[in-house]
């Protein structure tokens, strides 16, 4: 592991709002690494494959960086950092769009399992994610696309040792490469949060049929998953089962906010560079107003969602109770900042920013599908308030 | 150089106070004894009622004044901002008449920098200096002056040459505000209140040593000021902390921070009070609004944001990092809070958002939030001017085409 020391990394007690030395070290290796592997001809010659990714810049990802078990203790494969770390990987991810099954794997699959699993469950599935052997993702949305665990109509039937698991997950990341398949599915006859829990899959198990879906962004793979009467095994116990749902959508929520704060940023320092760089009427254009306020606005925007994604990192490392509302904030406020930076990076750009040749409509798409996955403003916004006990 | 230890500096003040702290004595003559022994600006010089402290020691200081309920040196207004302007560019004899009444409160100051046709582009101010004999005569008008009505002295920037390009005409005095040629008039804001004041310059007087630095270099010394205006706070005075405030020299202190707050009671309001909007929601009954839920959920993100921010840029600093972007947001983050809070503010408050006054919601407050919102991206630089600090100095984009650098005669101007 390049940058880090362990012993500096216990779960912090109190929210800092400067990284550590060593976690900007980090950054910084990844930075490297993610600059040589995945330049913006990399990212469109991946995003035009149905596979979506480089199996061997995963293997040095996961080799070489040790990234996939970032956050995974280390009697289970990991390197055993937290939520931090995670969400410096992701918003790393985020600003160069590495096409790669990280969020699937390491950030939905392998936090669920860490929230749910028991020990021996644990012991059996993280290690083979962490040293990235196995690819997984977590199955939550069904057709209609609610991101509301309470609303999921997937039943799972017992059946002998095991269960049966019957319904259609959509949305699902990277659900055509995975290897295993994390699926949220109630028991017979329960509504709401009672009869949730989290069951394991094998994705090539007979009645489990999965089909690429074309996503608008090319670079994050959706697919829609099947399962008729597949063969499913419990993750931890049904009474924990919505908690874990639950805990496993917030955790991914901010390192969705975090990875969304990369792009901005990546966007924004696009958006610098060409106003510099672009001459009309004799001057750059970054010397006209309408340019240079248009920038400071975006600066602002861009700084403040960050703030805001950060501190629910920090919040949920600490274990700070407000962390599960931090996550809706986070994720309203990196929704709207990244696409408004997407649409305003575009419209600096002017006509070249809508071609298809420069590269500004692979972070745009990341950010409009970004906006929507894992559910939009409005619905964090409603939730937030609901968890800062604003009743309606 | 030796080092200096904070545990003798704190020894050293503590055996000053015990010595000489006494509620009974008059405010000035406490403050006289402050100023002579240098304890009420530790970081001064010596030579000038300080001890020559690194500036950290100043709060290692007041932490020992507070400890005893010590009343302070006076720093409402803009007194402080001239006394650092004074030690810096001005004359041994400037300071000898100055800085003691400044310390002691006997003198209170004001700013003549603002005028009607020179708001954001403060070098462009056209109150004339002229030279006629041992005194520099005084015309033009200047405004947004704070205190001018009970100001002794006040800092003036006005132009002595005007063949010269703007920044390199303007001269810095200090002139007596009480004399038959400077009138001082209220000026009304919108929100109904009259914080600060429109001043007219006819043939006043200043006499040649009030002049601060060298002719025609103004713009260098009245920089100085702007720089510790914005490093410091609003101005407003604060009372000396855990104190007992029993006593003749807190109550003269109380009395003199009364009368240099009393035109700033809408400052809270006028940065939108989100502390409000929660407890309003319930009131009122819009948190079963759906819609109102979201715009209130937005104003409450924007504002942890703008927070969280603000702690981003701290800890930068605490850690000794290059200060990056985050700390020149703070003051369009506030701008946007304010706003968004007038908005919600008006959501929430429904039509009794018409009414003003007593019987209007909550007294008369959320009305005065909504008249004195407009005032915050205006005062201490537009909007428009941090954004494009922000763009010239944060990002490094272009500057754009300047239109004044000739001669200021020729210079088009209001």
């Amino acid at each position: 592991m390049s940058g880090l020391e362990k012993s500096r990394v216990e779960p912090a007690r109190r929210i800092q709002f400067a990284f550590s030395d060593e976690q900007e070290q980090f950054r910084t290796s990844i930075q490297r690494f993610l600059n040589d592997k995945s330049p913006p001809t990399e990212v469109r010659r991946l995003m035009a494959t149905a596979q979506g990714y480089d199996p061997e810049v995963w293997r040095q990802l996961s080799d070489e960086m040790a990234l996939p078990g970032i956050h995974v203790p280390e009697q289970y494969g990991g390197a055993g950092f937290g939520m931090v770390e995670l969400c410096i990987v992701a918003e790393e991810l985020g600003r160069s769009l590495l096409c790669a099954p990280y969020f699937s794997t390491a950030v939905l699959a392998a936090s669920a399992i860490l929230n749910a699993g028991m020990e021996a469950q644990k012991a059996r599935f993280l290690p083979d994610l962490s040293s990235g052997a196995r690819l997984a993702t977590l199955a939550i949305t069904e057709l209609d696309g609610n991101w509301d665990p309470a609303s999921i109509g997937t039943v799972v039937t017992p059946d002998g040792d095991g269960y049966r698991l019957e319904g259609v997950k959509s949305y699902v990341v990277d659900g055509h490469v995975a290897d295993l398949l994390v699926v949220a599915a109630r028991l017979p006859q329960t509504v709401g949060r009672k009869g949730l829990a989290l069951f394991t899959v094998d994705a090539n198990a007979g009645g489990v049929e999965r089909r690429l879906l074309e996503s608008m962004d090319p670079t994050r793979k959706l697919a829609r998953v099947d399962f008729q009467r597949a063969q499913a095994n419990l993750l931890g116990n049904i009474e924990d089962g919505a908690t874990s749902i639950d805990r496993t959508i917030d955790q991914a929520t901010i390192a969705l906010a975090n990875e969304m704060m990369g792009g901005a940023q990546a966007l924004f320092d696009s958006a610098v560079k060409y106003a510099k760089m672009r001459v009309q009427f004799g001057r750059a254009i970054g010397s006209f107003q309408a340019i240079k306020h248009k920038l400071a606005d975006m600066l602002l925007e861009v700084e403040l969602a960050k703030s805001a994604a950060y501190y629910a990192a920090q919040a949920a490392a600490a274990q700070d109770a407000e962390w599960p509302a931090l996550a809706c904030l986070a994720k309203a406020a990196a929704s709207e900042s990244y696409l408004h930076t997407a649409i305003e990076t575009i419209q600096i750009h002017g006509g070249i920013g809508f071609t298809w040749d420069n590269d500004t409509h692979l972070w745009f798409k990341r950010a409009k599908s970004s906006e929507v996955f894992l559910g939009q403003p409005n619905y964090h916004r409603e939730l937030l308030m609901q968890r800062w006990g604003v009743e309606r | 150089m030796s080092q200096v230890d904070e545990a003798e500096v704190r020894a050293e003040v503590r055996e000053w106070l015990t010595a000489n702290w006494n509620l009974d004595i008059s405010v000035v003559e406490w403050r006289s004894k402050l100023a002579d022994s240098g304890w009420g600006m530790p970081q001064w010089p010596r030579d000038w009622y300080g001890r020559g402290l690194p500036v950290g020691f100043a709060r290692v200081v007041e932490e020992e004044f507070a400890n005893v309920g010590a009343v302070g040196v006076a720093k409402s207004g803009v007194r402080l901002l001239a006394a650092a302007t004074l030690l810096e560019h001005g004359t041994d004899l400037q300071k000898k008449k100055f800085l003691r009444r400044i310390l002691t409160g006997e003198d209170t100051w004001c700013q003549f920098f603002s005028e009607p046709g020179s708001g954001s582009d403060l070098a462009g101010a056209t109150t004339r200096a002229e030279l006629n004999g041992d005194y520099w005569i005084i015309n033009g008008q200047k405004v947004w002056t704070t205190s001018a009505h009970h100001a002794d002295h006040g800092l003036l920037l006005a132009r002595t040459d005007w063949d010269a390009p703007k920044h390199e005409g303007l001269s810095y005095f200090v002139i007596d505000v009480r004399q038959p040629g400077v009138d001082v008039q209220p000026l009304r804001q919108m929100n109904g209140h009259a914080s600060f004041n429109q001043v007219f310059f006819t043939d006043a007087k200043v006499p040649v040593e009030n002049l601060v630095g060298r002719v025609n270099e103004g713009w260098k010394v009245a920089m100085t000021t702007l720089a510790h205006e914005r490093r410091g706070a609003d101005g407003l005075a604060t009372p000396s902390k855990r104190a007992a405030r029993v006593g003749r020299v807190h109550a003269e202190e109380r009395a003199e921070n009364e009368k240099a707050n009393e035109p700033y009671k809408w400052y809270p309001q006028r940065a939108g009070r989100v502390d409000l909007i929660i407890e309003r929601a319930k009131e009122t009954g819009s948190n079963r609004d759906p819609g109102v839920r979201q715009e209130i959920a937005k104003l409450r993100i924007l504002s942890k944001s703008a927070e969280w921010t603000a702690r981003r840029a701290r800890a930068a600093q605490q850690q000794g990092r290059p200060q990056g972007p985050e700390g020149s947001l703070g003051k369009l983050a506030a701008s946007h809070v304010a706003r968004a809070c007038a908005r919600v503010h008006t959501l929430m408050t429904g039509t009794e958002a018409m009414l003003t006054g007593k019987e209007s919601p909550r007294d008369g407050i959320i009305a005065e939030i909504l008249v004195s919102v407009p005032a915050v991206s205006i005062a201490g630089g537009t909007d428009e001017i941090q954004r494009n600090i922000i763009a010239e100095r944060v990002l490094e984009l272009p500057k754009e085409p300047r239109l004044d650098t000739g001669p200021f005669r020729s210079v088009r101007r209001n």
